[in-house]
Order: C-alpha cells, then sequence, then structure tokens
C-alpha cells in the first residue's frame, strides 16, 4: 500500500496516493483543469502553463500537471488570480498562432479552439505576432502536413517521437521568440527519420501536425462516372471509426460502416481483411519454408527470425535503423497493398473492368499507408496499386459531409468478392494479431490439428505489455513438415517503436533466439494507429482491442486458410502460396535509408 | 581606493590563504559542525535568490542516495557582470576549495564546474590549477575529483536545472521543480548547485569562521559580497563590499553625479530611480542582487534601457514555456507600439498585468523575473515609455 496524501482542492478534502499530481488528485474529485501540453501517453512537459493553479503559501501559481501533491496542501482551481492567468496564457498562445480557424483542417477538433471558447475569448487582446514570424509549411510528405504557424509549442510530438517511437525525428530547435519545433537540418519531413507513423499527428493538439488528406481526390473519383471506385477498410478502422461519429469508443460499426460506404458512392465495398487472411498465407507459408531450409537444408543464407512487415511504419523505421536485417523481413505486401494489387489484376479480370479504369482506396487506421502507397514498388498491377490513402478520420469527415445519421443507418454486408473475412484478419488491428492469426494457420498446416489453446485464443501473445514472448512447442507433426517434430517456435510481438527498438537491439546483440516477430509501429498496433480518431489513449486503445477480439470469437471462420474466398483465389488465379503469381503481384523488398 | 561611506571587504581576494591547510582543518571537523558553522554565518546563495547555503547543504545531506554530485555554476551569463570571471582568475583554488568543502559535507565523490562558454580562455590555465588542487587532495587522502564542463553559451544555461539538462547532454530547458537538485539534479542524483562566490565564501567561513562574515552586512543580508560596476560611472570595476548599504551611498560613492537610476541585478533584477535611492537597501531587505550594478545618467532613454533588457529576455528565454516565450515578445511589441502612438499609453498597464501573470506563471526564474526590470522602470519612468 502505497502512503496516502491528504490535500484540499476548492476546499474539498482528498485523499491520494503519493506522487499523484494536482491534475490527477483534481479529476478525482471531478474538477476539471484545462490542459493543453499534458498527454495522458506522454511524460510531463509542463511548459503550457495553461494548466495552472493556486497553492496556498506559494508566491507563484504551479503547473497541476506537473506539481506532485504534498500534505495539507491547499489548491484553488478557480481564484480570480488563477483565471486572469489563464487566460492571458491562452490569449498569449493565440497571438503567437496564425488562427484562421475557419479554413483550418482541425476546425471543431482542436483543443485551442476548445480552450479559447471555453474562455470566451473574443477580443485579441495582444498584438498580433505572426506577421512577424517566418512560418513554413512542410508540404512535401505524401502522410503528413507540418505548419508552423499552428504550432502552439507543446512538444506533445517531440514527446511522442522521441518516447513512444524513438524515432527523434521531431526536436526543437532555437530558443527565445524563435523556438520551434523543427528536424534534421530543417529538412523537410519527406527526407528525414519519420517513420510516417502519424502517431505525432495524433497527439498534436491543434492544425499544426496532420494527416495530408485526400478528401477531395477521392470525391472526385467517386463522381466520376468513367471510374469504378473500389473501397477496402481496415480491421482497425471498424472499432474506431464511431468515436469520430458520436458512439463510444470500442463499438464495433462494420454493418453501418459498409452501409455508410455505399450510400457515399463507392462501387464495390470491400474487406482488408480478405488480403490480410492472404497474407497469412503467403506470411505462414514464407515462415515455414524459412524454418526449413534453415533447419533441414541448413542453409546459412536463410534470414532468422523473419519479422512481420504488414506495418508500413515499422518498415520505415527498419529501413532507417537497422537496414542489416532488411533480410529477416518477410517479403509480403502489407495487406492493403496485396489488395490494390489484385483489385487491378484478380478483380479487374473476374469484375471484367478495365484495370486503368479502376480507382482503388483505402481505409486505414494508419497515415504511414499513405506514404506505402505511393512508394515506387507498390505498382505491380501495372498502375498506381492503392490510388488514395484515407485515414479513419478522413472517412468520419466524409460521412459527415455525406449527412448521414451514422447511428441511425441500417447495417449491411461487404460485397463480394474480396470482401469475405476471419476472424483470423479482424485480429489484424490489434497488437499480436498478425502473430496470433499466423499460428492459426502455421500450427494447422504442419500438424494438422488446431493451435492448442482454449478456443483458438492464443492468450500469451495478447494484452498491452510492450514487448510480450510466447514459445510455441509443435508435437505430432503431420510427415511432411516432421522435421519440426518437438521443435519450439519463438516468437515475439512488440508495438510502439521504442519496442520495437528493444527487439532490434536484443536481435542484433545475439541475445535472443527468436524465429518470427510480429512488431507494430503504433502503440497498441493498428487500433492505435496515427490515424485513428483523437484522443488516442491507454483506456480507449484498450476498449479497441477487446472489440477487436470481441469481433473475432463472433466469427463464424476464424483462421485464414479457411476463408473460401481465399482459397477460391488460389484456386482460380494465385495456384499456390509463394508461387509465381504471389511473388508477382504480393511479395516486394525493401531498401536502406538516411539515419537522421 | 578610497571610500567615503563603504566599506571595502577582502575576503575574497585576499592572497594570504593556504588552501590545503584549510581543507586540512575542516576535514578535522564533522559535517554537523560544518553546517552549523555555516548556518551560523547566515551565507545565502550568491546568485541573487538567497536560499540559505547551509540548508542546501544539509538536504543534499541527507538523501540516502550513495551517489551524489557538486557542482559550480560558473556560468555567469547576466549582462554587466563579470566578477565570477576575476574569481576564477584570480583566486581559483578557493573556489575548488568550497566545493571539496561542500562534497565532504553532501559525501560527492566527484563535482564539477560548468563553465560559461565565453570563458574558454581560462580553460588552460584553470586546468594547471585543478592539477595542482588534485595533488594536495591525493596528499590529504581525500577522494574527490572536479572536472570542467564547458557551458554551451545560453543564458538559460546558468538556471540550475537547464544546466544539468545540458551537461546531460540535452538542450538547456529548465526542469519542473519539484523535484529540487537537492533531491534530484544532475543524472537524476541528489546535487549541490552553488555559483562560484557562494561556494568561495562558504570556504572562507572555514576559514575564519562564522563570526568574522556575521559581523558584516545586515540581519537579513549577512556578509559582504562581490558588485560588478557598469554604466555611467567612473570607477567601473569589481569590488567587494559589505552589504546593507543603500542605493544612495553606493551612488555616492560609484556615480557621475548625474545618477537618475540604478538597475540592481541586472536584466532580471530592478531598477531604482533616484527618488528612491535613500530608501533602497542593497539586499534581501531591499533590492535582492546577484552582484550586476548598472548606473545610468540623464542622458540614458529608460525606454531604451527597458528595451534592451526584453530584448535580451527575448531571445534568452528557452522558450518551451508560454508566459515567458511569448510574453517577452508582446511586452516589446507593446512598448514599442506605445511609443509610436499604435497603442494607447493605457496598453502598458495591460502589460503590466501580463508581467504580474509572467511572473507567477513562468516555469523558472528567467521568466518570473523579466516583471521586475519591466515594472521598475514602467512604473518610474512612465513619461520616457510615452513620449
Ligand atoms: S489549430 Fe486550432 S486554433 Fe489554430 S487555426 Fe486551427 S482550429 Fe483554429
Ligand atoms: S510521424 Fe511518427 S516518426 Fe514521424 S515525426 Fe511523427 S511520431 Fe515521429
Ligand atoms: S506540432 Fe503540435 S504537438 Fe508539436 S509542438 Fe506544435 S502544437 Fe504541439
Ligand atoms: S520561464 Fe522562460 S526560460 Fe524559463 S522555462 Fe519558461 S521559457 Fe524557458
Ligand atoms: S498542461 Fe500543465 S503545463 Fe501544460
Amino acid at each position: 500500500m502505497s502512503k496516502k496524501i491528504n490535500l484540499k482542492i476548492d476546499g474539498i478534502p482528498v485523499a491520494v496516493d503519493e506522487r499523484t499530481t494536482i491534475l490527477q488528485a483534481a479529476k478525482s474529485l471531478n474538477i476539471h483543469i484545462p490542459t493543453l501540453c499534458y498527454h495522458d501517453d506522454l511524460c510531463i512537459a509542463g511548459n503550457c502553463r495553461v494548466c495552472v493553479v493556486e497553492m496556498k503559501g506559494s508566491r507563484t501559481l504551479p503547473a497541476s500537471c506537473a506539481m506532485p501533491v504534498s500534505e495539507g496542501m491547499e489548491v484553488m482551481t478557480n481564484t480570480l488570480k488563477v483565471r486572469t492567468a489563464r487566460k492571458h496564457i491562452i490569449d498569449l498562445l493565440l497571438s503567437e498562432h496564425n488562427a484562421n480557424c475557419t479554413t483550418c483542417y482541425k476546425n471543431g477538433k482542436c483543443e485551442l479552439q476548445a480552450l479559447a471558447a471555453e474562455n470566451k475569448i473574443s477580443v485579441a487582446s495582444f498584438i498580433d505576432l505572426v506577421p512577424h514570424k517566418n512560418y513554413q509549411m512542410d508540404t512535401y510528405s505524401p502522410s503528413i502536413i507540418k505548419d508552423d504557424s499552428k504550432c502552439i509549442r507543446c512538444q506533445r510530438c517531440v514527446r511522442t517521437c522521441e518516447e513512444l517511437q524513438h524515432v527523434s525525428a521531431l526536436s526543437v530547435a532555437y530558443k527565445g521568440d524563435k523556438m520551434k519545433v523543427s528536424t534534421f537540418f530543417e529538412n523537410p519531413m519527406f527526407e528525414v527519420v519519420c517513420t510516417n507513423c502519424g502517431q505525432c499527428v495524433n497527439r498534436c493538439p491543434t492544425g499544426a501536425l496532420v494527416e495530408r488528406n485526400y478528401l477531395d481526390e477521392v470525391w472526385a473519383a467517386i463522381y466520376n462516372p468513367d471510374k469504378h471506385v473500389v473501397v477496402q477498410t481496415a480491421p482497425a478502422v471498424r472499432v474506431a471509426l464511431g468515436e469520430d461519429l458520436g458512439l463510444e469508443s470500442g463499438v464495433i460499426v462494420t454493418g453501418k460502416m459498409v452501409t455508410a460506404l455505399k450510400r457515399l458512392g463507392f462501387d464495390s465495398v470491400l474487406d482488408t481483411d480478405f488480403t490480410a487472411d492472404l497474407t497469412i498465407m503467403e506470411e505462414g507459408f514464407e515462415l515455414l519454408t524459412r524454418l526449413k531450409k534453415a533447419l533441414v537444408d541448413k542453409d546459412p543464407s536463410v534470414k532468422l527470425p523473419m519479422a512481420t512487415s504488414c506495418s508500413p511504419g515499422w518498415i520505415k523505421f527498419i529501413e532507417h535503423t537497422y537496414p542489416e536485417y532488411l533480410g529477416n523481413l518477410s517479403t509480403c505486401k502489407s495487406p492493403q497493398q496485396m489488395f490494390g494489387a489484385l483489385a487491378k489484376t484478380y478483380y479487374a479480370q473476374k469484375r471484367n473492368i478495365d484495370p486503368s479504369k479502376i480507382v482503388s482506396i483505402s481505409i486505414m487506421p494508419c497515415t504511414a499507408k499513405k506514404f506505402e502507397s505511393d512508394r515506387p514498388e507498390m505498382r505491380s498491377s501495372g498502375y498506381k496499386d492503392v490510388d488514395y490513402v484515407l485515414t479513419t478520420r478522413e472517412l468520419a469527415i466524409m460521412i459527415k459531409q455525406a449527412g448521414l445519421d451514422f447511428s441511425a443507418l441500417e447495417e449491411s454486408h461487404y460485397d463480394s468478392f474480396m470482401g469475405a473475412s476471419t476472424g483470423a484478419a479482424v485480429i489484424f488491428g490489434a497488437t499480436g494479431g498478425v502473430m496470433e492469426a499466423a499460428l492459426r494457420t502455421a500450427y494447422e498446416v504442419v500438424t494438422g490439428r488446431e493451435v492448442p489453446f482454449n478456443g483458438l485464443n492464443i492468450t500469451p501473445v495478447r494484452g498491452m505489455e510492450g514487448v510480450r514472448e510466447a514459445t510455441i512447442k509443435i508435437e505430432g507433426t503431420v510427415p511432411e513438415w516432421n522435421f519440426l517434430e518437438g521443435a519450439e517456435l519463438k516468437t515475439v510481438v512488440a508495438h510502439g517503436l521504442t519496442n520495437a527498438k528493444k527487439v532490434m537491439d536484443s536481435v542484433r546483440d545475439g541475445k535472443s533466439s527468436y524465429h518470427f516477430m510480429e512488431i507494430m509501429a503504433c502503440p497498441g498496433g493498428c487500433i492505435g494507429g496515427g490515424g485513428q480518431p483523437i484522443p488516442t489513449n491507454a483506456e480507449i486503445r484498450k476498449k479497441r482491442t477487446e472489440a477487436i477480439f470481441a469481433e473475432d470469437s463472433g466469427m463464424k471462420i476464424r483462421k485464414s486458410h479457411e476463408n473460401p474466398e481465399v482459397i477460391a483465389i488460389y484456386k482460380e488465379f494465385l495456384e499456390k502460396p509463394l508461387g509465381h503469381k504471389s511473388h508477382e503481384l504480393l511479395h516486394t523488398h525493401y531498401k536502406e535509408r538516411i539515419r537522421h | 581606493m578610497s571610500y567615503s561611506n563603504l566599506k571595502r571587504v577582502d575576503l575574497i581576494f585576499d592572497k594570504e590563504c593556504n588552501p590545503k591547510e584549510i581543507i586540512k582543518n575542516t576535514w578535522a571537523k564533522s559535517n554537523d559542525q560544518i553546517i552549523n558553522e555555516l548556518l551560523e554565518s547566515g551565507l545565502k546563495g550568491r546568485g541573487g535568490a538567497g536560499f540559505p547555503t547551509a540548508l542546501k547543504w544539509k538536504y543534499t545531506a541527507e538523501q540516502p542516495e550513495p551517489d551524489k554530485y557538486i557542482i559550480c555554476n560558473a556560468d555567469e551569463g547576466e549582462p554587466g557582470t563579470f566578477k565570477d570571471r576575476e574569481i576564477l582568475f584570480k583566486v581559483p583554488q578557493k573556489v575548488f576549495g568550497g566545493m571539496v568543502v561542500g562534497a565532504k559535507v553532501i559525501g560527492a565523490k566527484e563535482g564539477f564546474i560548468y563553465l560559461r562558454g565565453e570563458y574558454r580562455f581560462l580553460l588552460p590555465e584553470l586546468e594547471a590549477q585543478l592539477e595542482i588542487f588534485h595533488a594536495s587532495l591525493k596528499d590529504l587522502k581525500i577522494d574527490f575529483r572536479i572536472k570542467i564542463i564547458m557551458g554551451s553559451g545560453a543564458y538559460i544555461c546558468g538556471e540550475e536545472s537547464a544546466l544539468f539538462e545540458s551537461m546531460e547532454g540535452h538542450r538547456g530547458e529548465p526542469r519542473n521543480k519539484p523535484p529540487y537538485p537537492t533531491i534530484s539534479g544532475f543524472r537524476s542524483k541528489p546535487t549541490v548547485i552553488n555559483n562560484v562566490e557562494t561556494l568561495v565564501y562558504a570556504f572562507m567561513i572555514c576559514m575564519h569562521g562564522a563570526r568574522k562574515f556575521k559581523d558584516l552586512g545586515t540581519a537579513d543580508s549577512r556578509g559582504s559580497k562581490v558588485f560588478s560596476i557598469s554604466g555611467d560611472t567612473p570607477k567601473a570595476g569589481i569590488y567587494e563590499l559589505e552589504l546593507g548599504m543603500t542605493v544612495e551611498q553606493f551612488v555616492e560613492e560609484f556615480g557621475d553625479g548625474d545618477t537618475k537610476a540604478v538597475q540592481v541585478g541586472g536584466a532580471s533584477g530592478f531598477c531604482v530611480p533616484r527618488k528612491k535611492f535613500k530608501e533602497t537597501i542593497i539586499g534581501f531587505e531591499g533590492v535582492p542582487t546577484g552582484g550586476s550594478m548598472m548606473l545610468f545618467n540623464s542622458s540614458r532613454s529608460m525606454f531604451n534601457v527597458l528595451h534592451n533588457y526584453l530584448e535580451f529576455f527575448e531571445e534568452e528565454s528557452c522558450g518551451q514555456c508560454t508566459p515567458c516565450r511569448v510574453g517577452c515578445q508582446q511586452l516589446i511589441l507593446g512598448i514599442e507600439a506605445v511609443k509610436k502612438g499604435e497603442r494607447h499609453a493605457n496598453y502598458l498597464e495591460h502589460l503590466q498585468k501580463l508581467a504580474q501573470t509572467m511572473k507567477i506563471t513562468a516555469k523558472c526564474g528567467l521568466g518570473q523575473s523579466v516583471a521586475n526590470s519591466f515594472f521598475s522602470i514602467v512604473e518610474n519612468f512612465k513619461e520616457e515609455m510615452i513620449y
């Protein structure tokens, strides 16, 4: 039991644990103190000073987010002194800020705007500093737009990039009035180590960091009668979209989302889950093949552990940071890109549509997917495989733009084909899911039996621990895989690039003997993606994860190799996993990138 | 040099001192004895904030953590001061001596001098002096070493927690407090950080005892202190003077006969106008100072004086916190706008309220102290701000 500290906030006595901050203590009393630089996921900065309070016996007003409680403390959160100071501070922030809210992408979703509204800042009481600044806008990245004129220097992005992602693409440069958030040599985001993961975007309280949006392009495609517009939706979108449309977090909205997409005018509404299942087939066989080459053929060139390759933020991270391990990546494209390649080949053929007339759109929880779809490698259909990537947030915007009453929508099913999915595919959306899905299939291929866990739930790989290890003993193999008899398959799951780094360092230092690693760039995996509704925090990630696993448990088919459309595509088109056609369309290679 | 009404003191620069001897004698005492002696002397930190040195040492000594540090803050950056340079140049052994005594009391094995980037030229001589000092420690069988770390050239790195950040290789940004350095300082270990002058005085108290120090000064401001005197004065330079004089006495001695204001404590200090010279004591009962004294005669525009200070802060603020970063910019543009007639004179009142907010909400002493010069100049020289 930790020690209890007694204090009073606004005259109300409260006892809280040691090391609680005033902000947390106030929260426990349902007293709201405004904040800006504070974020649940990040270390405390205490730099915006919006959260100041009065503390008896103190000359200054401490920042409640950064001030630990102490015995007998008396705090006032709502005095004239506090109110005046708070108003000054918001006023100051606005004076330095290009507050053209009406044309701002964050309009209506901005924490600074909300604070200004709450405090009824109606007259700019200070001099507008914006004309005095040489603000730059960085629009070069396909994923992220950085507009310094909107930045309030809260450093949430800097802390995100450093603490959660260990990338440190963003840092603070200069001092005094010139202080700003910058990149290496002030190069555009596109040219630095940034992984496009969008975690900073997800935490930026203003319009200073936003995703590059492709709303106009997508609407134009929809309205173009010459185009056949195919949309795919990633597994993690369905458990988060509702949050931006007025529903609680963790509500599964698959059916409504499909209806909404149809109403928006997409010609075909399909499911990335289909290619998630396909990924499992390709990746599962790739893993087994590597194991065979290593164990039976004793081929020294085989790279183990094999790492998943469906998270483009992670791919870019390894390209910059551990290029010597690029050979360890599975050569499988991400489900998004597999889908894109098949949309303009298999789908086009079957539906008899000229692939040049197909516009392929994907709805992703991720900003890095925008970058991924732009990679030059991603044109195996002969066209750009995925034309535009929208985030969960952008889809919510489209739904609102179309005037749909989302919660009142009927539920409907994905179109067919490339719309059938399994529970294995759905769990791609949460950390550990790809691993679990792969094990469900690989184990069964090798032994002819289901994985020996309660109802297919491989619980050791689930959870929110940053790095999770699991060992699966393979017993009772079928003849062609009996070289694996008795083998222990060592796996590891990591989410958030800081954890990816831990795993990679342990591999590099020879401290681990994994066979298979699942790595996702974002905390919690795709449910915590950079394109997901804001806010995202531990509690919300938990709810989305629970929803993902609930969706899986409720599915009739829960193993990728049992997806009937997957079976069909191998029969009709791809022949077999890792076959010639698969290689052409579904696999790729990665390249080393600069380290700054 | 003769002083009509000020008492010149020669504790620091007095060459009659054998540091090795003092260290040896001090080692014969218990830590409690040393702390009590310091407490008795009334020595307060010489940086301007005035925290009792003995208590800082005591709190750090009480921490159970085995690794502790003592740091000498030689990042003097206040415009118009250069006393640390003089001390390090003339009596470095006394500075080191203060550090090793502090190290004994708190139980540190390692000390650092964070030397202002601009003072790099002192480095070879300081290193040579350190060698001599380390040799005498070896003779005395004392296990303690001092390293010199060069500052990064940012004013804010003189702020203790920003200094730790800088020493740890990060950007010099002040940390949130608490925790204070006595609990979590350099490398998150308990740390004593004193400025050059404080360490020298601590060492002098070990040499002469508390009495000699305590007998100097006033009840609130004990002892003597080193002043850097500049501006409109025929006697610019470094002086060690007894505390407790009034500004009037000071001006009589150092003014040029036409002094209209004295800035006590540099940019972050207070501007005392002529009409308050008599009643204002230089020290904690009046205007505290880190040692910078700047005299202005009637040829000076106080608008320009304030503008210069504000420009200094605008640039030297680390920029992380809103009140300081944006507040400084607003104060400058604000007084410019009033001067140019673009804003009504009563905008000054709005700015004074802003300065008040900065004083109570800025994260560190830098932003909090901008209000000092702002208030004292705007209040006392309002016409100069407007016309
Ligand atoms: S970032 Fe917020 S306050 Fe700034 S313009 Fe956009 S909506 Fe308005
Ligand atoms: S997108 Fe990710 S890697 Fe890039 S700056 Fe933001 S947090 Fe860092
Ligand atoms: S870009 Fe956004 S998150 Fe980063 S400092 Fe600016 S406002 Fe804060
Ligand atoms: S008050 Fe100024 S120097 Fe201090 S932390 Fe804030 S911005 Fe930095
Ligand atoms: S929220 Fe506390 S200082 Fe920013």
